[in-house]
């Protein structure tokens, strides 16, 4: 009984925090006198209204999959991956490299290579926080935000002043990958009325199929989730936390680096200077946050971001400013973040769930002598 | 003795929460001046009774009278400025301050907004000296025993006027001497004309300390008897609804050779002081060896040693002869032990997964369960379900998560998991604390048949009766070295005290042979 009601509520909490960021959005717009329906409007139909716009909301969804089942792999071993960001650079830059360099070698030979560069340079990118924190006991989040920055500046230094010349466009941008790197499909492109939608968003689908099965039923999923809840009855079972904290962090920075090419391959096509770390690594985290790490949720929450962020760019012809727009997406994640308060809001309007919870805290109160028994 | 005069009367009292009923119309009456034993199983509403009144609950029905006055206990505090305290179990006590400013925490007196500390302390000199109380009221919480932490949770109580005191299983963290003591202090108490109730499920101390006890089963009331009519066998069954055995029924150990023996063995504890100091002790198989001790002697860092989880200093551990020490947990598994962890909810379950996946841990990466690193969950759910039934796991289904379980079926789920594993040792930590009788027998049961079943079986328990029960051998821990091994059969409760509190087997036998004599 509470099992379904718990299972309800997983669903509830996520649309309803979506509700409130509209609602506060509206709130938003109509103090700097903007209409919300005209604002929202405008977001839906610029949004939807030809087939390449659908194309183009999976375009974006594509590597924003990638960098969220990369976030959620690490959540699930307990490990706080601030680093998708990074690790997603390395993946664009790398395959980007490794396409411009093999110009005339034909797709089924570039286009693996390139792709299994790009995943390779997000995993090694991943096993450095992985690795210091097991061995070291490093805080994942300093180690991570930090070399978000290294690699940022890392990679804009390779553009500049390692790559070979020959595959330079103008200063800080490379050339455009050649047909035989690219994830671009023509039937896809017309299918799409000419957007840039690419096999990635099919990669992305394959890969949410694969993570759900390497997380719920495989050993080393098993392993992954009891580290994350459970360190300690992990370790009595004879498992290695830091093994498998390594080893989730290494797939979650691959799963970050192959959102960086399909960013590479499919959507850009080059690699250009950035001036600061790319969005999708933290776009990902949120998506993952509001998807509850699931498959599914990750899919849905993904296209849901997707929509926001092309509609966005559509609200600005209807005169609201984008960073008006722009601020609707952070209030809906605002609203996940706090989904504690939006629970708590919701048992009580479900009625008395809370107190049963209350009940149970407190007839098992005298086992919870064991909690503190154990000591590390 | 005249009429005597209810001091508190809880009249049908109900509390649901949802469709569930924690309380289903309980009478309690609490006469002035006795000790009142609150006896039920874990779950069966004792601790939803004290929280509506102490406060911490409202009933949905019925009411409360104090000295026949009905009143609305709407809260802590209104409980406190009624006289009603509560002892808690696990003592809410702030380890940097001193007694004295833990007792006035909340209350404390002041003299023009300062705090008047000297006035605090003379009323608590004065309290504990009027009941008997030992304390020191200027020693801080951290460096002083638990014994003494408790006595300063009852002054607590008597500092803010508590006229009825609830007492919540007070007797789980003691010694058997502190046991007395306590118990002494109850019978001051109660001379000063105070009224305890005690939420307890140790019968033998009810036996000792009650009046009367009233026994409560499945949010039901059952009865109240008058404990000096009635024996801990119609107790037991009072509260288990059945009949049950407290003797765990065993032919005499058939010790076969040595399964694990354990050779000068020296652990460090987390803040790097040592232990466990050289010990040294060996389980034959077909034997129960249990150690009885204090907690905090060694026992954790020894029994976390020899199953993995915490690195040897130095020393010899051998399983059937090959040298297991220092190797990862998984190893020390596969080489024939099972561990029956102390703590259930940190190392022995990981309480948000489902059940199966839990009683898989120990499996789950060898056939049938899994294969190529791919599980079989058809297999894990299969077994599951044989063990749920065969180890009588009362849960509402294999893929419920371990933490909607009782701490009883948590038990028995990992007790299933070990044994059925069939390993040549098997290391029992605390298996039945927090349990009922019903549980217990249970696990006490299933450990005699694995000893019968010519498996070792080493038991670490701070119970003594638990220990006393089910052992062939006792081997007494003080801090870190095996004091004495005595035969069950030959020991008696006050040897194995004066063992647990550090004396030596001569001492303790010369102390308790002179205590005979002033006896006569």
């Amino acid at each position: 009984m509470n099992d379904r009601s718990e299972r309800i509520r997983n669903i509830l909490v996520p649309i309803i925090s979506v509700v409130l960021g509209f609602i506060l959005g509206a709130i938003l717009m109509a103090i700097f006198g903007f209409n919300p329906i005209d604002g929202y409007n405008a977001m839906f139909s610029s949004a939807f209204q030809s087939t390449m716009s659908i194309g183009e909301i999976l375009v974006i969804a594509g590597p924003l999959i990638f960098t969220a089942l990369g976030f959620s792999v690490a959540n699930s071993a307990g490990f706080f991956n601030i680093g998708l960001s990074g690790q997603a650079l390395c993946g664009w830059v790398a395959s980007i490299w490794v396409a411009l360099s093999m110009p005339d070698a034909p797709k089924i030979v570039v286009l693996p290579l390139a792709i299994i560069a790009g995943g390779l340079a997000g995993a090694g990118a991943a096993a450095i926080p992985g690795v210091l924190r097991a061995f070291f006991g490093t805080s994942e989040v300093i180690v991570t935000i930090m070399m978000n920055y290294v690699i940022l500046y890392f990679s804009n230094h390779i553009v500049n002043h390692v790559m070979s010349p020959d595959v330079i466009a103008n200063k800080g941008v490379t050339k455009a990958v050649g047909l035989n790197a690219s994830l671009r499909e023509p039937w896809l492109t017309n299918l799409f009325g000419g957007s840039r939608v690419n096999i990635g968003i099919i990669l992305a689908l394959v890969f949410l199929v694969f993570v759900w099965f390497l997380m719920k039923r495989t050993t080393l999923g098993f392993e992954i989730r009891s580290v994350g809840l459970n360190p300690f009855a992990s370790e009595y079972a004879g498992m290695s936390s830091k093994r498998t904290i390594i080893i989730s962090m290494i797939i979650s920075g691959m799963l970050a680096g192959l959102g960086g090419v399909v960013y590479g391959l499919g959507t850009f096509m080059n690699y250009f200077v950035q001036g600061s770390s790319i969005s999708i690594g933290f776009d990902g985290m949120a998506v993952s946050l509001l998807g509850n790490g699931s498959s599914i949720g990750i899919l849905l929450s993904a296209l849901l971001f997707s929509v926001l962020k092309l509609g966005g760019q559509g609200m600005q012809f209807s005169g609201i400013p984008s960073e008006l727009a722009n601020s609707v997406i952070p209030l809906i994640i605002f609203f996940v973040a706090i989904n504690y308060i939006v629970r708590v809001g919701l048992a009580k309007v479900m009625g008395g769930k809370k107190e049963i919870e209350k009940v149970q805290e407190v007839e098992t109160a005298p086992n919870e002598e064991s909690e503190k028994g154990g000591k590390v | 003795m005249a009429e005597e005069q209810n001091v508190i009367e809880m009249r049908n009292i109900t509390k649901q929460f949802g469709t569930f009923k924690a309380n289903d119309n309980i009478n309690l009456q609490i006469r002035k001046g006795e000790i009142h034993a609150l006896l039920g199983e874990n779950g069966a509403g004792k601790s939803t009774l004290m929280n509506v009144l102490s406060g911490l609950l409202q009933p949905t029905s019925g009411e409360i009278l104090m000295d026949g006055q009905k009143v609305d206990i709407s809260s802590p505090t209104r409980a406190n400025q009624l006289g009603i305290g509560m002892v808690h179990q696990h003592f809410m006590l702030v380890d940097a301050f001193t007694v004295t400013e833990n007792i006035i925490l909340g209350s404390e007196p002041s003299k023009k907004g300062m705090l008047d500390k000297k006035k605090a302390k003379a009323e608590i000199v004065r309290l504990s000296e009027e009941y008997g109380l030992k304390v020191d009221p200027d020693a801080y919480i951290r460096d002083i025993s638990v014994g003494m932490q408790q006595r300063v949770e009852i002054l607590k109580t008597l500092y803010r006027g508590a006229n009825v005191l609830i007492f919540d299983e007070p007797t789980a963290v003691l010694t058997p001497q502190e046991i007395d003591e306590l118990i002494t202090i109850m019978g001051g108490l109660i001379k000063e004309g105070k009224s305890i109730i005690l939420i307890t499920h140790k019968l033998d101390e009810i036996k000792k300390v009650a009046d009367r006890c009233s026994v409560i089963r499945r949010g039901q009331y059952i009865g109240t008897v008058d404990v000096k009519d009635v024996s801990s066998q119609q107790l037991a069954d009072m509260m288990v609804g059945r009949s049950v055995s407290f003797k765990t029924d065993k032919v005499p150990a058939v010790p076969g050779e040595v399964v694990l023996s354990i050779n000068d063995l020296v652990v460090k504890e987390s803040r790097g002081l040592e232990a466990v100091k050289h010990l040294s002790l060996d389980v034959h198989r077909g034997e129960v060896v249990g150690i009885a001790g204090i907690d905090g002697n060694g026992q954790t860092e020894l029994i976390q040693a020899l199953t993995g989880l915490r690195k040897v200093e130095s020393g010899k551990v051998t399983l059937n002869g090959k040298d297991i020490t220092g190797k990862a947990p998984r190893h020390i598994t596969e080489a024939g032990v099972g561990h029956v962890p102390e703590d259930r909810h940190k190392y022995g379950l990981i309480l948000p997964l489902p059940l199966s996946e839990n009683i898989a841990l120990q499996s789950y990466y060898h056939a049938p369960f899994s294969k190529s690193g791919i599980l079989n969950y058809g297999e894990i759910d299969r077994y599951a379900k044989r063990l749920i039934e065969e180890y009588d796991v009362r849960t509402t289904s294999e893929k419920a998560p371990a933490a909607s379980l009782s701490g009883g079926n948590q038990q028995k789920a990992i007790i299933a998991r070990e044994v059925d594993r069939d390993p040549d040792l098997l290391i029992v930590s605390q298996p039945t604390r927090g349990l009922d009788v019903g549980a217990i027998e249970y696990i006490h049961k299933r450990l005699v048949e694995q000893r019968d079943k010519q498996k070792g079986v080493l038991l670490v328990s701070f119970e003594l009766d638990e220990i006393l029960n089910v052992s062939d051998r006792i081997a007494v821990i003080h801090a870190g070295e095996i004091v004495g091994i005595v035969d069950p059969k030959a020991t008696s409760e006050n040897e194995l005290g004066l063992l647990m509190a550090g004396y030596s087997l001569e001492e303790a036998r010369a102390e308790l042979a002179k205590a005979g004599e002033t006896n006569e």
